[in-house]
């Protein structure tokens, strides 16, 4: 019985010592191979210090904050640009159907970084945007585009029968979307809706081009101050690891409590 | 005293007011005419059951009753008012269907409750005390915390049939409501249509269970290719059709 459990967890335990081992080695010989010198004691510093009795956040940290105000800004205004979007693309109206299309053919087709340059040099200014907002809105108009596609699919996966039910029992088409249509969608649209998030705060690091202090340009400043790019770009990819890895635990936990006890025996 | 006298015409006006009135109605799906020259009227308590193959525009027949088809042509009333009137007290034409439609992810309770509070604004403690009182009504009160797909088809219907009670409607459409239950679960759902019938209820159901038919319709529809081919009591019906595609199909339905 105990064997069951403790052979395959040693089992993997090796496996990922070797990996480990494997990639320590590779990475120790190629520094070694440049004259890179290793200063893995100056993280932490840059990471947070203490002073005067306190704990203050240093650049990465202050970053991070950064980064998790934009993404968390653009999240809100990308489910509702793609709530909305979605709604209009089933609706009846032509002119709506033809927005929403537009809409997601034009942001799908075209990459991010250029999107980012438009607003930024172009469309921002010309309506009076602060750089942070155009940051938030650049991201919230690229992920709605994809989002809107995901309620769409989402929508039409929900049975027509339950719009007729919700209709007969006289609900308002407004109680009908939030009480019975959504609650489904969301339920149904987790796994790829997580994705959208995480791909939303990995994309956040692209506006660092617009001179916004995200975790990523922190990072930059530091390896241009300091000259420990290995050290520096290590800690900060682990950092957007962290957040997106426990960003997808919360997504499958969610899944579960929502949907386990009306979707299977 | 001419008040006293006014309101009673309309009282028996009202009495005398077939609560569902078509006439000359016309549907149509792009080139296929699904309902014909639909002329038919439905009394206050009224049971009229509605038979015929598949594709005959049964089930679009009675979903034009509450709206959720709408007719290309002719003038259809409830309650004196079209359909899609706003006047209409909101689930006061309440619908059963062929696969339930439970809302799967709210309890049996919830499933209840939800329209009387968004629609007619009852605490959720009133709610809670009317859904519990339709839940004994159909014999399942002890599933309430139960979410649908932890039930079996026949307790599904009755739930739903429940959840239409909530709204105290005055008209009850049943479409094909034991078409997907297996055969052991008919019966408990027919029982339940059978009471609604006894305490007066309007109904229309398209089945084919013509026992039920025989029991407590008031009025058989035979209806084939969007027409109303013939319309009396089931006796008459069963026993002497007139028209020869009624016989022909009584023939196929009866023959095992």
């Amino acid at each position: 019985m105990l064997s069951k459990i403790v052979k395959p967890a040693l089992s993997a335990l090796m496996q990922i010592l070797i990996l480990m081992a494997g990639i320590t080695w590779l990475l120790q010989s190629g520094a070694k191979a440049m004259d890179y010198q290793w200063q893995w004691q100056r993280v932490p510093d840059y990471i947070a210090f203490f002073e005067d009795g306190e704990w203050w956040p240093a650049e990465l940290l202050e970053g991070l904050l950064v980064t998790l105000k934009i993404s968390s800004l653009s999240l809100v205004a990308t489910l509702l640009i793609g709530l909305t979007m979605a709604l209009l693309r089933l609706s009846n109206s032509r002119v709506g159907q033809l927005l929403s299309r537009l809409y997601i053919e034009l942001i799908r087709n075209t990459p991010l970084l250029v999107q980012i340059y438009l607003l930024y040099f172009i469309f921002g200014p010309m309506i009076g945007l602060d750089r942070f907002s155009t940051a938030v809105l650049a991201l919230a108009l690229f992920q709605g585009a994809y989002t809107a596609e995901i309620f769409r699919a989402g929508l039409n996966s929900i049975p027509a029968g339950q719009f007729e039910a919700a209709k007969s029992l006289g609900l308002t088409p407004f109680s009908s979307y939030k009480d019975v249509i959504l609650p489904q969608v969301v339920q149904r649209t987790l796994p790829p809706l997580t994705n959208e998030v995480v791909s939303l705060i990995k994309n956040s690091s692209i506006v660092s081009v617009m001179a916004i202090f995200d975790l990523t340009t922190e990072g930059r400043n530091i390896v241009s101050e300091t000259a420990m790019p290995f050290e520096i770009w290590f800690t900060v990819a682990a950092i957007y690891l962290l957040l997106t890895l426990s960003l997808s635990g919360l997504s499958a936990w969610m899944e579960h409590k929502l949907g386990a006890q009306w979707r299977s025996q | 005293m001419v008040l006293a006298i006014k309101n009673n015409n309309i009282t028996a006006q009202l009495i005398s007011m077939n609560v569902i009135e078509f006439r000359n109605v016309d549907k149509w799906f792009g080139s296929f005419q699904a309902l014909s020259d639909i002329n038919l009227s439905v009394a206050q308590g009224d049971i009229v059951v509605i038979c015929g193959p598949s594709g005959s525009g049964k089930s679009t027949l009675i979903r034009c009753v509450n709206g959720l088809e709408a007719f290309n042509s002719g003038h259809l009333s409830v309650f004196g008012h079209s359909p899609q009137d706003k006047k209409l007290k909101p689930g006061s034409i309440g619908m059963v269907f062929q696969h339930f439609h439970l809302f799967p992810h709210l309890t049996v309770l919830e499933n209840l409750t939800l329209a009387p509070r968004r629609t007619l604004k009852m605490s959720q403690q009133q709610a809670n005390q009317l859904a519990l009182h339709y839940l004994d009504r159909v014999k399942i009160v002890d599933q309430a915390n139960k979410y649908p797909v932890q039930l079996s088809g026949g307790q599904q219907q009755r739930v739903a049939i429940a959840r239409s009670l909530c709204m105290q409607p005055q008209i009850l459409l049943f479409d094909e409501p034991t078409s997907a239950l297996d055969p052991e679960m008919i019966n408990e759902v027919l029982d339940v249509m059978t009471s609604l019938a006894a305490e007066g209820m309007t109904m229309m159901c398209v089945t084919h269970e013509m026992g039920f038919a025989k029991q407590v319709a008031d009025k058989v529809i035979f209806m084939d290719e969007g027409k109303i081919v013939e319309s009396a009591p089931p006796q008459q019906l069963f026993d002497s059709p007139t028209h020869p595609r009624t016989q022909a199909f009584l023939e196929q339905i009866l023959s095992y």
